[in-house]
């Protein structure tokens, strides 16, 4: 801090005062004995993964390439898990700032959603929505409400409907999966955004108030700035989990995923176990990636609350005045 | 007619009543100081002016605009929150505990509102803010973030911050309270220089020494009303209130014994 560190230190000077301490540090040894333990441990996973004919690495690798599993990776994974936290974080958000909301029905609204989707578990949500076709056989329509009777109270026919999508196009494959697992990870965000919202100080929005900012500019430049650095830690592990999730996409059904197209390919040539271990590698490495984003992702909104000084008293004048 | 001018200002929280009835009428760059005990709504009165807190009952004018409500025909319409927000950008004001946006710099701090509100561009924000910055003595400190500031930093750039939006009438609550006591002479020096530059102002403090110098009206409040007020020289120097005699003694004896 201060520049003036200039007063001499006696301690070296003078043979009656003691001086720099060169003391005998605390011996560890059940830490040596932990580590041997570990190293012979590694040593027999290691042994293991070269030796165990059962893994059949060759096999492994060239199911890892095959066109179907890199494309069931991509889009029935990375596409589902990306576009299904799109809908989640998005949709959990909003859940949440009308669950916080002065307004008791926006409140109740974000409540029973909440409740409904966080009560299905995502098997039979995912399965639900892949059926849910059967409840419009007309399709989906969009145009007035009730505009059959409307039409009937005025005594004329046809309809007002602007153009209508087929209930049984829209309810299956990678859409039905998205929406299901969407609106589910929504409720799950919901909570996180709330308590991120509300872990901000409450004289935080006071301030931009006091300074006329509207009620929209206060939540988006002051308060969910400073939520995300509550709500992105949680959000990565929920990310980690939709990842996963992924797999259930079976339920819909939609074949274009990861471990439907590995087990097929294990399926016909007889061999489960080495699936396995392609799966897991493709799951940990796609984790890995994700982790290295929230790593910067926390860094970003931790911009201001670390005791580290990032770009500190910087001359002046940056302001070009 | 008085740059704010406050009726008959009540105020209850679940049925305390916090302010019974407060006029006060501040002129063009006056400066006003609340003194009072805690709890006797100095506070309250002040967040009531920009309507951080609304009132129950009276009016209060600031530069001839109602606040909160507008007035047609005798029938008063409660104005829609972008209403009000317009309303406060004309009013600056100073949190106890400064209440400085952590995720932002010194310099982001006070460029914010200039541009998101009043959509002022970023270079003309940005100049008056390095002047602003400037002047509380804070130039070479405008790309920390406030938890790298002291307190008394953190409070010259929440100043700096509300007189970013060029406003007519500065409030200020407690500015002092939450300080360290070495780190209160440097707020006051600000505050005393917007002072003399003939802001006007509205201080809740417990600064006595700062009421009497820089103060052109001392106002004491107890229990919700206004005791007593006039220039300092009086309601400090020679109160005639036996609850404002009792407040001033008490903080006297607080200050030799602390």
């Amino acid at each position: 801090m201060s520049t003036d560190t200039t007063e001499t230190r006696p301690a070296d000077a003078s043979p009656d005062r003691p001086g720099a301490i060169n003391a005998v540090p605390v011996r560890h040894p059940g830490r040596w004995v932990a580590i041997a333990v570990i190293v012979i441990l590694a040593g027999m996973l290691v042994h293991l993964l070269v030796t165990n004919k059962a893994f059949d690495w060759r096999f492994v690798f060239q199911a890892m390439n095959q066109q179907p599993v890199i494309h069931g990776f991509l889009k029935g994974t990375l596409l589902v898990t990306v576009l299904s936290m799109i809908v989640g974080v998005g949709g959990g958000v909003l859940l949440a700032v009308m669950r916080l909301s002065d307004n008791p029905i926006l409140a109740g609204v974000s409540w029973v959603f909440t409740w409904f989707f966080r009560s299905i578990p995502r098997y039979i949500l995912l399965f639900t929505m892949g059926t849910l076709g059967i409840l419009f056989p007309q399709g989906i329509a969009f145009g007035i409400p009730f505009d059959w009777k409307i039409m009937d109270w005025l005594g004329m026919s046809g309809d007002w409907r602007f153009f209508t999508l087929d209930a049984n196009q829209v309810f299956t494959g990678i859409v039905a999966g998205v929406i299901g697992l969407g609106l589910s990870e929504a409720a799950y965000m919901a909570e996180i955004a709330r308590a991120g919202i509300m872990s901000v100080d409450k004289g935080q929005a006071e301030a931009a108030e006091a300074l006329g900012m509207s009620s929209g500019k206060v939540m988006r430049r002051v308060v969910l700035p400073q939520a995300m650095r509550v709500i992105v830690p949680p959000t990565g592990n929920e990310t980690i989990a939709m990842l996963k999730d992924t797999s259930l996409l079976l339920a819909v059904p939609v074949i274009a995923e990861l471990f439907y197209q590995l087990q097929s390919i294990g399926s016909t040539y007889y061999k489960t176990f080495p699936i396995a271990v392609a799966a897991t590698l493709y799951y940990l490495a796609a984790t890995s990636v994700l982790m290295v984003g929230q790593y910067f992702l926390e860094r970003h909104f931790g911009r201001g609350f670390g005791t580290k000084a990032p770009r500190a008293a910087r001359p002046a004048g940056a302001g070009g005045a | 007619m008085p740059l704010v001018h406050a009726v008959n200002v009540t105020k209850s929280f679940h049925h305390n009543e916090v302010l019974k009835g407060i006029d006060l009428d501040v002129d063009r760059g006056q400066v006003v100081c609340l003194l009072g005990p805690s709890g006797s709504g100095k506070t309250t009165f002040l967040r009531c002016i920009n309507q951080l807190e609304t009132i129950d009952g009276g009016r209060i004018w600031v530069d001839d605009e109602l606040m909160g409500y507008a007035d047609r025909d005798g029938k008063l319409y409660r104005l829609k929150n972008k209403e009000i927000a317009a309303q406060r950008r004309e009013i600056g004001m100073v949190f106890q505990r400064f209440n400085l946006f952590p995720h932002k710099t010194a310099l982001e701090n006070i460029v914010e509102a200039p541009t998101q509100v009043k959509r002022e561009s970023k270079k003309t924000a940005r100049e008056r803010a390095m002047k602003l910055l400037d002047r509380v003595g804070l130039a070479d400190r405008c790309n920390a973030y406030p938890a790298q500031l002291s307190g008394g930093q953190q409070q010259r750039v929440a100043i700096a911050r509300a007189l970013a939006m060029q406003p007519k009438l500065m409030l200020f609550d407690e500015p002092t309270s939450a300080l360290d006591p070495e780190l209160v002479g440097e707020v006051l020096a600000v505050m005393r220089e917007l002072a003399l530059e003939g802001m006007t102002m509205i201080v809740v403090t417990h600064e006595m020494s700062f009421a009497r110098e820089v103060a052109d009206t001392v106002v004491f409040m107890d229990g919700g009303v206004v005791v007593e007020a006039g220039p300092p020289k009086d309601v400090i120097g020679n109160p005639q209130h036996s609850r404002t005699q009792a407040f001033l003694s008490r903080l006297r004896s607080e200050h030799e014994h602390p």
